[in-house]
């Protein structure tokens, strides 16, 4: 008896190393998101006195222009700065794998803005972005475009240089002896980037692109900080489209700034922008792994 | 072998203690930390169970520190549990939301608009004849949803205007009885910006347009527009009208326009905000400021003369307006909590009014509380007040409590307020009439789904 409780300790006593990790899992993960599901068929004021309306509140989820605004909006941003983020970062991590003098102080440099949280960063380069544009008589407030350039630098800023430790990790990974085959073949420095290089360090690219799209998805505090969705176009019917929010902020403002009887809504909202975070980064996933190099 | 299994079962038992610290972690306790603090000195009147107990979510940041001293004091003579949770600034609704949710709910909240009676009336007790509605002096700061029901009642009232500092516009060379309407603070207010340079201050303090003051403006001037409209159809508004006309937004037009063309800041800049509006008030910088008597205490530190005076904004006969005054500072009691927790939270709301050290207390930070022994104020801004009253001027009521999906509809304000200072083409100003007339129709639509 004595020997068969101990005879296989990992098996038996596994549950308890598991366990609190698991509890906490459930507590605050698997719950809240499987409640959350439940709430958005719901109509709700709090969450514990929800009556259920079935389909209601995606209709007007789906319906609500300015949920379908804030869609484009989000797509278009996140585009525009996965190409760039990647396109840089890429770059930067080319030119420290070169030996330059001081790299690891650059290195340093560079990733030390991804240690600042959003909203610091956000009312930072408002003022930064002010600074500039009060010459101008403007602000970044009063012009879409303004907010949409100011997000994107934020971004860039922000993020290459977490993406650029990603792909320094995997140009350093590239098989010397292929390199050196590259240069002894004639290969070209252009072409040994293209041929050699950039497919083998295809992990690492995937890795970059799905991260900065699906950041550039869920980005939110960086978004309520820098602009808060603000100008509005206001419409001839009195309601208004903020020009500047993107998802995660428009659930949120459905959520918090309308009316209560806006909750399951907004929850609706929460569930379809899951799905949709989800769904594309998957699929990106999945793309990318075909096209990897198995050394 | 033995030695083998004693390791073992050290490992084991150390894991598991180890995994129940962590577990511990994980568990919130909201304790009240003042349980422990006070245990010791309060033997004699240790809390008892069957009294129930007060948990107040407080909406006003600044009234904290007076709060957390009188649950203090509270439990020291009852011996009745009193928490004060306070909700940071501008999270109120949100953290109302969440608390309502909770299995100790707030026994004691804040309905201070009709908006809120619409979200959060079913969840208050009907106040009606109860023991604090009986100490009340005049029922008018009092809210009622559509079946009469007395949902919350107002605790304290206050009131908002334009300030004026006397001394400034003495040294340029007018008189405070000059002003008498809008076109007298026009041309005092012109005189004054024409030569700011050689007086060393401004006329107005316009307000910046980021969150900390854009209120002044989307929430309290635009009173003015709200308040002539109820006047012309000679009713107060009893529930959020559907729709409203705009008949008087040449009126908002011009007071605005006065304040952001007249000011220590330049319009343009206005819509970042940073540039503390009070602040350049109390340092002398500007004469005319938009505010309410809350600020009484911090401006009559630096600017001891400093009076109030009504929103004058070209209507006809306004010589007889006098200022803006209402609440949103309404109590409500929770419905859905035991008997003995609602019975406390009235006892103690009684106590606060009528205890002369408590309602001097409520006082000093809240102006006047509208109580047969509550303490009278010294807040000269609401004296203000009552002297335009006696002059027979009539008050501007808080229409603009009325603002339906408050939030969103100040936002879409702000940000056509803030095309419209960048450039002040009419094109830019029919779309700040489009959000506030228009935007009221739209938001109103939005909160009867």
């Amino acid at each position: 008896m004595k020997k068969g409780i101990f005879k296989n300790p990992l098996r038996r006593w596994g549950w308890l190393f598991l366990g609190p990790m698991a509890i906490a899992f459930i507590i605050g993960f698997v719950w809240p998101f499987f409640q959350g599901i439940f709430l958005s068929f719901c109509k709700f004021k709090i969450v514990t006195k929800a009556t259920f309306v079935g389909f209601d509140n995606y209709v007007k989820a789906i319906k609500d222009a300015s949920f379908m605004h804030s869609f484009w909006y989000t797509a278009l941003f996140a585009v525009v700065s996965l190409v760039l983020i990647n396109v840089l970062a890429f770059t930067v991590a080319y030119l420290l794998t070169q030996g330059i003098k001081g790299s690891n102080l650059f290195r340093t440099v560079f990733f030390m803005p991804n240690l600042i949280g959003g909203i610091v960063l956000g009312y930072i380069w408002s003022m930064i972005f002010d600074g500039v544009l009060s010459m101008f008589d403007t602000s970044i407030l009063l012009e879409s475009k303004y907010g949409f350039w100011g997000l994107i630098i934020l971004m860039c800023w922000q993020q290459i240089g977490y993406m650029m430790i990603i792909y320094i990790a995997g140009l350093q990974a590239v098989p010397e002896d292929m390199l050196e085959a590259a240069k002894i073949d004639g290969a070209t420095k252009t072409q040994t980037l293209f041929r050699v290089v950039i497919p083998n360090v295809m992990p690492s690219i995937t890795i970059c692109t799905f991260l900065s799209l699906t950041n550039g998805f869920k980005l939110f505090d960086q978004n309520l900080a820098l602009t808060g969705g603000l100008p509005f176009e206001i419409q001839p019917d009195g309601s208004s489209i903020k020009t500047t929010e993107m998802l995660a902020l428009n659930i949120y403002n459905t959520f918090s700034g309308s009316s209560i009887s806006a909750h399951g809504t907004a929850q609706a909202k929460a569930v379809l922008f899951f799905i949709l975070v989800a769904a594309i980064g998957l699929v990106q996933l999945g793309i990318t792994r075909k096209r990897e190099v198995q050394q | 072998m033995k030695k083998e299994t004693l390791k073992r079962v050290t490992a084991v038992t150390l894991a598991a203690m180890m995994a129940g610290a962590a577990l511990v972690g994980c568990g919130g306790n909201s304790t009240d930390t003042s349980k422990t603090d006070d245990a010791s000195k309060t033997d004699t009147s240790a809390v008892d169970g069957s009294k129930g107990s007060v948990y107040w979510l407080n909406f006003k940041p600044e009234l904290d520190d007076t709060l957390q001293q009188l649950a203090k004091d509270y439990k020291a003579a009852k011996g009745v549990e009193v928490k004060v949770v306070t909700a940071a600034s501008g999270t109120y609704s949100d953290q109302l939301t969440s608390e309502m949710a909770k299995s100790t709910p707030p026994t004691l909240f804040v309905i201070g608009n009709q908006q809120g009676v619409k979200d959060w009336g079913e969840s208050a007790l009907d106040l009606t004849d109860t023991a604090i509605a009986k100490e009340l002096n005049t029922d008018a700061y009092n809210l009622k949803d559509e079946n009469g029901k007395l949902v919350s009642i107002g605790y304290c009232y206050e009131c908002y205007g334009i300030v004026v500092n006397p001394d400034n516009v003495e040294k340029a060379g007018h008189k405070m009885d000059e002003i008498k309407d809008f076109a007298s603070l026009k041309a005092v207010a012109e005189d004054i910006h024409k030569n700011a340079d050689t007086l060393g201050f401004d006329a107005f303090s316009a307000t910046d347009m980021d969150d900390s003051s854009s209120w002044r403006v989307t929430g309290h001037v635009a009173n003015l527009e709200y308040f002539y409209e109820e006047k012309e159809a000679g009713k107060t508004w009893t529930e959020c009208p559907a729709t409203i006309t705009g008949k008087y937004m040449e009126n908002y037009k011009n007071l605005f326009d006065l304040a952001i063309n007249n000011s220590v800041t330049d319009a343009k800049e206005l819509a970042t905000g940073g540039h503390d509006p009070m602040n350049q008030f109390i340092e002398g910088k500007s004469t005319f400021f938009f505010t309410g008597s809350w600020d009484y205490a911090a401006i009559s530190e630096k600017v001891p003369n400093a009076v109030m005076i009504p929103y004058y904004c070209g209507v006809d006969g306004e010589d007889k307006a006098g200022l803006n005054c209402g609440t949103e500072n309404c109590w409500a009691v929770n419905a859905d909590v035991s008997a003995e927790d609602q019975q406390a939270t009235i006892d103690f709301m009684v106590w606060l009014v009528t205890d002369p050290d408590a309602s001097a207390k409520m006082v000093e930070q809240l102006g006047i509380m509208p109580y047969k022994s509550a303490v009278e104020s010294s807040n000269g801004f609401l004296k203000n007040s009552a002297e335009y009253t006696e002059k027979g001027c009539y008050v501007m009521d808080w229409a603009t409590n009325y603002q339906p999906n408050v939030d969103e509809y100040r936002k879409a304000l702000v940000s056509a307020l803030n095309s419209y200072c960048q450039d002040q083409s009419d094109a830019n100003w029919d779309a700040v009439k489009t959000a506030f007339v228009d935007g009221w129709a739209t938001q109103y639509a939005a909160t009867q789904e």
